[in-house]
């Protein structure tokens, strides 16, 4: 299955557990003369199969966090270990095959491709991760079928609710099996019901073994989570775990 | 992520566009399409002219007078004539025919004329590749008795004598009245003349009643000699003898220059194909000149399209896409823009030349292999050239950034 593309190292070294290690990330923005620091030194641990919340004031550098994470975007200065990687100072290509393969991503705005299918939609990782066009759709298929979309396959975005929609982005994001799933806001453009209901898709992945980190404002939908980390001014102020980090 | 994937995520994003795309495709359509109609006509005026250059006959050597060199007088004579016919002098000649000739008024039946009477030898006819249809051309007796008879283009036949049948009629050349005995084969105008419409008189007889010139020693003139070499591997043999005999006839000195020019058909054939050639390669030129044009147009939509489909770049780059897979994608857009536009153009091109060809006589348009294959691969080579930047920019975009774009 996927396991087989991911390089030997990444394997080898997963069996501690750990998913997720920060060492003293910041993150820091030239604005003009001035820089905005999104993250001033970020440290903390996500262990494999963990459901977390972020949660935290606007600006506080929830999506910028999430975005390192994810190997969207690199750490001005620190060391991050995903699964067992170094990933801090990864090429373009390099994090796009991480991306790929490891984490699936599920954004406020949906993020779908306009006029396209949702079975292509689901389908287009995998093309990337170099599937044949079989294998591809049935393994899309597969995924729409697990968030309950098995009968809108062949929906664009603007013919699904946001509900669906955002539940065709969790599809694309499982469609690799993934060993993390990021979600910033998932619930962020849906009204109450539909929100519960894709937490509840939410705490079904995690059951089978996912990872999931996912930022989120409202404190009913943390109450999902097994570990809620607040973070304040770029910096984690209480890692869920009892024991806080002082800014000193 | 292999090519074809890459082709067919290009083709999805043109189809999703279809108006935009047609549009964009129509400046190398109009680029292509103009390659191929002017290529097309240039590449026929040239077969136009070759061939009507050897209509003319074959392995000729034209003689006409140098006039810088004559001093002022017409060069060559009758005398000329039969001195290169003797073949201990000429032995690589296997034919020498003479004219001269000027435009006439001529009368017939009431009707008034001007056109290009010609007087030439017995044997001009074979020589020039002429078929007397109706009649007879002249012997050499008709030369010798300055016999006032003429054979006749077809055009001038009609034009003079209408429906009547123009053996045994008379036209009055010079004031002089003439019995045609002869009517050419209809020829075509060729470049410069049309024999259709001259009258050709025997030679003696021009040269006594209507085109009295002398040569510088008082030979009376004649204009052309067309001598014909036994073969086209012995012409440059046949240019030598007759510079030899002419000199030798004209008594020039060995350190003065020929009174006389010679041109072969093969230099004839050369130096208009090397005009023709120039004039297609500038048609084609200009042409290749709206191809860029219409390359610019792809790649102003292609940077227009890239800023459009930011937020599409940044979902493809957020689950998994490599800088590769974006650059092929739109840059394969870009090519199969002008590889369509490229056959499109194709098509609407021949078409043009061929609807021309309608207008233009005997000229007709050839539309070859090398001129597609080189308009094909040319637009192809735009799609690349203008689409590369376009395609660079999209896979450089960084993801973070181009999900946030609205
Ligand atoms: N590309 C950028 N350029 C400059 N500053 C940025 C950029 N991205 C984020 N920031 C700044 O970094 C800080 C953290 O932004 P971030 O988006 O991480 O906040 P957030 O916690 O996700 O907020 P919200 O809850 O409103 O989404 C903010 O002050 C923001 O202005
Ligand atoms: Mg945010």
């Amino acid at each position: 299955m996927v396991a087989q593309t991911i390089p030997a190292t990444m394997q080898a070294r997963s069996h501690n557990g750990r998913m997720i290690e920060l060492t003293n990330i910041t993150k820091a923005y030239a604005m003009g003369t001035q820089t905005v620091h999104a993250l001033r030194g970020v440290n903390g641990t996500i262990d494999r199969g963990e459901f977390i919340a972020i949660m935290g004031p606007s600006g506080s550098g929830k999506s910028t966090l999430m975005n390192i994470i994810g190997c969207l975007d690199t750490p001005t200065a620190g060391t991050y270990i995903l699964d067992g990687v170094d990933v801090s100072d990864m090429t373009d290509d390099e994090q796009a095959r991480i991306r790929n393969r490891m984490v699936g991503f599920v954004f406020q705005q949906f993020n779908l491709l306009p006029r396209t299918t949702a079975l292509k939609q689901v389908a287009l990782p995998l093309m990337y991760a170099g599937f044949g066009r079989s294998e591809r759709l049935e393994r899309a298929k597969a995924a729409l079928e697990q968030v309950g979309l098995g009968d809108r396959i062949d929906h664009k975005p603007d013919e699904l609710s946001g509900g669906q929609q955002q539940r065709v982005a969790i599809a694309r994001a499982l469609a690799t099996e993934p060993s993390i799933i990021l979600a910033d806001e998932p619930t962020g453009a849906l009204d109450t019901q539909t929100g519960e209901d894709i937490m509840a898709l939410f705490q079904e992945l995690n059951d089978q073994g996912i990872t999931i980190v996912m930022v989120t404002h409202d404190p009913e939908v943390a109450q999902c989570a097994q570990r809620t980390i607040q973070i304040r001014d770029g910096l984690i102020v209480d890692d869920g775990r009892g024991q806080a980090e002082g800014d000193a | 992520m292999n090519l074809s994937e890459s082709f067919l995520t290009a083709l999805d994003a043109l189809l999703a566009n279809k108006l935009r795309a047609v549009l964009t495709m129509l400046g190398v359509i109009i680029g292509v399409a103009a390659v191929i109609a002017l290529v097309s006509i240039g590449n026929g005026l040239d077969a136009f002219i070759t061939g009507e250059i050897q209509s003319i006959g074959s392995n000729l050597l034209f003689v006409t007078t140098d006039s810088e060199n004559s001093g002022g007088y017409p060069a060559l004579s009758l005398d000329d004539v039969e001195a290169l016919s003797d073949p201990f002098n000429a032995p690589a000649l296997a034919a020498v025919s003479a004219e001269i000739g000027g435009q006439q008024e001529v009368i017939a039946y009431g009707i008034n004329e001007r056109t290009a009477v010609n007087g030439v030898t017995y044997n001009y006819f074979d020589v020039n590749n002429y078929v007397v249809e109706l009649g007879n051309g002249f012997l050499q007796s008709d030369l010798d008795t300055r016999a006032r008879v003429a054979v006749i283009g077809p055009e001038i036949a009609e034009t003079l004598f209408g429906d009547t049948f123009p053996i045994g009629e008379s036209v009055k050349i010079g004031g002089v009245s003439y019995e045609v005995i002869g009517v050419t084969e209809a020829k075509g105008e060729s470049v410069g003349s049309n024999p259709d419409t001259t009258i050709f008189v025997p030679l003696s007889t021009a040269q006594s009643r209507l085109y009295p010139r002398r040569t510088r020693t008082g030979e009376r003139a004649i204009n052309l000699i067309t001598a014909q070499a036994v073969s086209e591997n012995q012409t440059d043999a046949a240019i030598e003898q007759i510079t030899e005999t002419l000199r030798d006839q004209h008594g020039i000195i060995y350190a003065s220059d020929d009174d006389f020019t010679i041109i072969s058909q093969t230099a004839l054939l050369e130096s208009f194909s090397a005009i023709t050639a120039t004039l297609t390669l500038f048609l084609g030129a200009v042409a290749g000149i709206s191809l860029v044009v219409g390359g610019i147009g792809i790649m102003n939509i292609m940077l227009v399209s890239v800023t459009e489909r930011t937020r599409e770049i940044g979902i493809r780059k957020a689950i998994g896409a490599l800088r590769r897979d974006i650059l092929l994608q739109f840059l394969i857009e870009s090519v199969l823009l002008s590889l369509i536009g490229g056959i499109i153009g194709i098509v609407l091109g021949a078409s043009a030349a061929f609807a021309l060809s309608n207008f233009l006589g005997e000229l007709v348009p050839t539309v070859d292999l090398g001129t597609i294959v080189m308009a094909t691969s040319f637009a192809t080579a735009v799609g690349v050239i203008f689409g590369l930047y376009p395609a660079w920019r999209a896979s450089n975009l960084r993801p973070i950034e181009a999900l946030r774009y609205e």
